[in-house]
């Protein structure tokens, strides 16, 4: 327990304050500890926890990445062309393309990133505006609904109806979530690859002394997260439906508040899977209990605004032994 | 003649640094360059809406600087200009709108001001004393300006400002505009501030190696702290202009210019790791850029495809600049 406490005070602590607020929330908000609530909250993260498992890689190698969300949104488009080019596909189709389109733009951060020697942020920065600016002025802004019948049919993985007569029910997106957290936790826990992602991230010039590749890494760390990002796209279509350019846009900054709420640290070395869950969760569940309790939506972003404030401010104390620094 | 220009521009080199002239030289390829694609490039309607445009962009920009100088990033000035400005809105409205006096609009600018030093303070605190990183800690206060804006004002806009504060956004003094005497006062402030004071100093000294700097005597910590303090106020001067400029606040106004801030910075060669940056140069990046905007809406260019443009843009002056670090690498070997 003291182990725990010690190797894991971010997520030792969010665990904590994500069971007061729905301790808090159960008592006060009627609808909330139901299991069709709970089971909602799961599938309309699942989306937020595929981004968040890859933007984790990319920030235990000490990167950031702020283009996912708009990479996400480029794939279902070359998804849909792809689709029929190809005469309609099926799951294992769009599972492979999503990837590949996904590791691709991934690439593109990477090599802008390791081959020209450019800041993370400012490559990204940039990346965002030139997919969305090229994605916008491209498809007009055009919506589709015209797609593939398994991509939009609803899976149910499991349902149960409660007593009052209210339906509960896990899908797809879920399980493939649950595939995506096992494989990200498998790459950084047990790996050779894993270890060198969080030691390429800690100190990437001790790193490279002792034989590991700091262009392997980028393109590992920004790879993985684009092909989440892939399949987190892939996953929204199957959710919503619909294809709409500027539909994921924006949402990048909730995803990488909540990674770093989970314990993630940016400048690298420092992050785990259960950290990342608990952030989306924590995430979700203020939302959903904001909502609950009829507070306006206008108010949310301003809550997760101040909550990752007081976040980082109160972790930096607790977590300084010794180590001083401020600018990067 | 050859040999006399490329005196002038040695000397040119020597008093201003080699990147004026390289940026001098390629806004002239630009202007050049639009005058041959549209005849409604080189007019003088067309130079007093950059005159005119400029300001805005450049007050923001100069909010950008010094974080980025100190190493760091400011990812909150559009949302801390939108504040000040929504602030300047809600004295006005509640002293009469249109028909408020002059006191209450200078009242309302100071509490502006204030506002946006208040939220440049605490993010400077936060840096300066938790060690947390300075993207983070702007991010997070970038979501919760934006969040408390459309909270107060529900995603509306607000306007209806007494006629005297037209001048500011529109009028001309001598024929030049004022927003742009606004901003040249604003830039040589802050030309002043980097090279002639203790506290530009000490911002590239943290820039370089804030270990360094600590070790040698430099507070550190009030030096963040004022940094992103100075870049607060900056940007609330920013969201004044606009307010002037637009005659109306709206959250998320200005949004897309965060982009070109940041590019503003680093077509005028400052370090993105920090350290290294200048005034002057930055003043020209941002003529290049202000004169490429409206020169990509003469073309028709839609505002997706300038977007698009922007990251393009941002990408190839850093791969530029990087093939010019290789270039004078390999030419010392």
């Amino acid at each position: 327990m003291a182990r725990i406490l010690r190797d894991y005070p971010a997520e030792v602590k969010l665990f904590a304050v994500l069971v007061l607020i729905s301790a808090g929330l159960a008592a006060t908000a009627p609808g909330f500890l139901t299991l069709s609530n709970l089971t909602a909250l799961l599938n309309n993260s699942s989306v937020n926890v595929i981004w968040a498992a890859g933007l984790l890689v990319v920030l235990i190698a000490g990167g950031i990445d702020i283009s996912f969300a708009v990479a996400a949104s480029v794939v279902q488009y070359l998804c849909v062309y792809a689709f029929e080019a190809v005469g309609g596909g099926n799951w294992a189709i769009g599972f492979a393309f999503a990837i590949a389109f996904g590791t691709a733009l991934g690439f593109v951060n990477a090599a802008l990133i390791h081959w020209f020697g450019i800041i993370t942020i400012v490559v990204t920065i940039a990346t965002f505006n030139a997919f969305f600016g090229l994605l916008m002025f491209i498809t007009s802004g055009r919506f589709i609904y015209d797609l593939p019948a398994w991509w939009t049919r609803r899976i149910i993985l499991w349902e149960r109806q409660a007593a009052d007569g209210s339906w509960a029910e896990i899908i797809l997106p879920v399980g493939i979530m649950v595939l995506c957290l096992a494989a990200t936790w498998i790459l950084i826990r047990h790996t050779s690859t894993g270890r060198q992602l969080y030691a390429f991230g800690d100190n990437p010039e001790g790193a490279r002394r002792i034989g590991i590749s700091p262009g392997a890494m980028v393109f590992i760390a920004f790879g993985w997260c684009g092909a989440m990002a892939g399949i987190a796209g892939l996953m929204q279509v199957n959710i919503v439906r619909e294809v709409v350019p500027n539909a994921l846009i924006g949402r990048e900054l909730d995803v990488l508040a909540a990674v770093v709420l989970g314990g993630a640290r940016l400048g690298g070395g420092r992050g785990s899977v259960t950290g990342c869950v608990l952030g989306v969760l924590l995430v979700a569940v203020t939302q959903n209990g904001l909502n609950l309790l009829g507070i306006s939506p206008y108010a949310f972003k301003m809550v997760i605004g101040a909550i990752i404030l007081i976040a980082i401010s109160t972790s930096g104390v607790a977590l300084v032994r010794g180590r001083r620094g401020a600018a990067p | 003649m050859t040999r006399r220009r490329l005196w002038l521009g040695q000397r040119l080199g020597q008093w201003l640094g080699p990147e004026v002239v390289w940026l001098l030289g390629f806004l002239a390829v630009v202007i050049a360059g639009f005058a041959l694609l549209t005849p409604r490039f080189l007019t003088a309607a067309n130079f007093g809406s950059v005159a005119y445009q400029l300001p805005e962009l450049g007050l923001l920009t100069l909010a950008m600087l010094i974080p980025i100088v100190s190493g760091g990033l400011n990812l909150a000035i559009i949302y801390t200009a939108n504040m000040a400005g929504l602030t300047l809105a809600w004295v006005l409205n509640a002293h009469g709108g249109p028909e408020a006096g002059v006191l209450w609009a200078v009242l309302g600018t100071a509490a502006a001001v204030g506002v946006g030093a208040l939220s440049g303070l605490i993010m400077g605190l936060v840096i300066a004393f938790t060690g947390a990183h300075p993207i983070l800690v702007s991010l997070s206060m970038m979501i919760f300006l934006r969040g408390l804006g459309e909270f107060l004002t529900r995603g509306g806009d607000i306007s209806g400002f007494p006629d005297y504060l037209k001048p500011i956004g529109h009028g001309a003094v001598l024929g030049v505009p004022v927003p742009l005497i606004l901003f040249l006062i604003a830039a040589f402030a802050w030309h002043v501030l980097l090279s002639r004071t203790r506290h530009g100093f000490a911002v590239y000294m943290i820039g370089s190696n804030i270990e360094a700097a600590r070790y040698s005597g430099i507070n550190t910590r009030r030096t963040l702290t004022l940094i992103y303090t100075l870049s607060g106020v900056m940007a609330a001067l920013a969201g004044v202009l606009m307010l002037t400029r637009f005659n109306s606040v709206r959250v998320g106004h200005g949004e897309a210019l965060l982009l070109v801030t940041v590019l503003a910075c680093f077509l005028g060669g400052v370090d993105p790791f920090g350290g290294f940056g200048k005034v002057v140069p930055v003043v020209i990046a941002l003529v290049i850029l202000q004169v490429l905007s409206s020169g990509l809406n003469l073309l028709g260019a839609n505002q997706h495809l300038s977007t698009a443009v922007w990251g393009l843009f941002l990408i190839a002056v850093m791969i530029i600049r990087f093939a010019a670090r290789e270039w004078r690498r390999r030419r010392k070997d």
